[in-house]
């Protein structure tokens, strides 16, 4: 058990290494529990959400969902998260899922952003979130939802969600594969996590998410971004909606001055030679470009190799090295992701 | 429980050294380290015919959380390493006193007196734990 964000959680429940195996060639369940869901409502949530976030939630359809980050005035991104526009029968327009380490700020982040308006905010600390992974993820899953969500489920696509009385199911995840976030009351989670386990679902823990998220290209806040780095130099410029042009939202004037200017760096994807060893955070990138630091790093185990994301002067490319205690070693900038969907997708150069 | 075998002996930094009948001595690390390390991925061992000081750093052991450094438990010369390493470093977990062991060394005479004995080094674990 490890402390994260204020909880207590289980880095592995046996095997890191088997748990990640599990969720790219099977099913594996996370208690991704500790993440903040926040449900908002009222006459402004619309508006309030297109000038909140970086993102435009005027693209959702009901039962849609967005990943996107939320910025300061400096362009840096305060948290990443994914908003969800619920249908016309649900108690709330919206549900916002954001990080657990950065809880307190974003609680008050929102509400200031909130002042003035008629908007609603309604932390849910009485939701338990579990994230059902894997290829099987789906079949598995299926038999264990209300009646009324099983086909609605079983024909998901990903980032849309549907829900009946208190079981909310999204076809969103942290891992690159196929699978459900689904979100229950508190007081049900236990019911659910042995009946998953009893249909096959192998409990893994926040390692095995880490070197999931990691292979399938995903950033993690607080390592490859944060308050003092914009999405443009964390790999999340897509993830910005400038158009329509005349949506003013948090952060757009010092974004497009950044835009403008062209940035400096930008997140790259690692992949280290066989035999270098093991990338961490913190380690320097040298490139022909300049030098650059790496924001996540480890192992990665679908393909049996170090995999690391970094932030590198932006004309960076190709072959480069990186300082790992001591002695550098040959690696290679590539693009992210490293695997999803059980396959490598880098090829390998070395 | 770690387990600590009465036949070897043992350094402070938790290297379990077994001296052979030909005077070679063949290291590893103990019990107690794998699994304060976790799942290795990644095992650096030094080339045969290096001669190392004592204390020296010889091995790296890279786990899904860190590395670590191995130093050399006493001075001598690379004889052999563990080859099998390169493709499976999780025999460091498996089976840290046989399989996993990292390299032989040809010690220098004498250099064998400082190591501590099963107790000796079982005391410093239950004092860690």
């Amino acid at each position: 058990m490890v402390p994260f964000g204020g909880w207590d959680m289980p880095l592995h429940y046996g095997s890191q290494l088997d748990e990640h195996h599990t969720v790219r060639r099977d099913a594996g369940m996370f208690d991704v529990s500790h993440m903040t869901v926040v449900d908002i409502a009222g006459a402004g949530a619309g508006a309030y959400l297109r000038h909140l976030l970086a993102n435009d939630v005027a693209r959702l359809a009901s039962g849609q969902a967005l990943y996107s980050c939320m910025l300061n005035e400096r362009g840096g991104v305060v948290d990443d998260l994914i908003v969800y526009r619920r249908g016309a029968d649900a108690a709330t327009p919206y549900r916002l899922v954001v990080n657990a380490a950065t809880r307190d700020k974003d609680l008050r982040w929102l509400a200031a952003q909130a002042a003035g308006q008629s908007v609603t905010l309604a932390p849910r600390p009485d939701l338990v979130l579990l994230a059902l992974q894997g290829p099987k993820a789906r079949a598995l899953a299926a038999a264990l939802l209300p009646q009324a969500l099983r086909e609605p489920a079983a024909a998901l696509r990903p980032f849309h969600a549907v829900e009946d009385g208190t079981v909310f199911v999204a076809g969103t995840g942290y891992t690159g594969e196929d699978g459900f976030e689904v979100m229950i009351p508190a007081t049900d989670a236990v019911r659910w996590w042995e009946a998953l386990r009893a249909a096959g679902f192998a409990p893994c823990g926040l390692g095995a998410r880490d070197t999931l998220r990691l292979e399938a290209g995903m950033n993690l806040y607080g390592q490859d971004m944060d308050e003092d780095s914009s999405p443009l130099v964390s790999g999340l410029a897509w993830t910005v909606a400038w158009e329509p042009a005349d949506r003013d939202f948090v952060g757009r004037q010092a974004l497009e001055r950044e835009r403008a200017a062209g940035p400096a760096a930008r997140l790259a994807g690692l992949l280290l030679a066989a035999g270098g060893g093991v990338m961490r955070r913190g380690q320097r990138v040298v490139t022909a470009a300049g030098e650059g630091i790496i924001t996540s790093g480890g192992f990665g185990p679908t393909l049996n190799r170090s995999v690391a994301l970094a932030r590198v002067p932006a004309a960076a490319q190709g072959v480069c090295q990186v300082d790992i205690r001591g002695a550098l070693r040959p690696a290679r900038l590539v693009r992210p992701p490293f695997a999803r969907q059980g396959r490598v997708l880098v090829v390998d150069g070395n | 429980m770690s387990a600590v075998p009465g036949d070897l002996k043992y350094t402070k930094d938790h290297e379990w050294i077994r001296i052979e009948s030909d005077g070679a001595i063949a290291i590893g690390i103990t019990d107690h380290a794998q699994h304060q390390l976790g799942e290795l991925v990644f095992v650096e061992l030094p080339e045969p015919g290096r001669s190392l000081r004592e204390g020296e750093p010889c091995a790296v052991v890279e786990s899904v959380k860190a590395a670590s450094d191995v130093y050399a438990p006493v001075a001598g010369t690379v004889i052999a390493v563990n080859t099998a390493l390169a493709g499976e470093p999780n025999l460091v977990n498996a089976s840290p006193y046989d399989t996993g062991w990292l390299l032989r060394l040809q010690p220098q005479p004498g250099a064998l007196a400082g190591l501590l004995d099963a107790s000796a080094y079982q005391q410093l674990v239950d004092a860690a734990d």
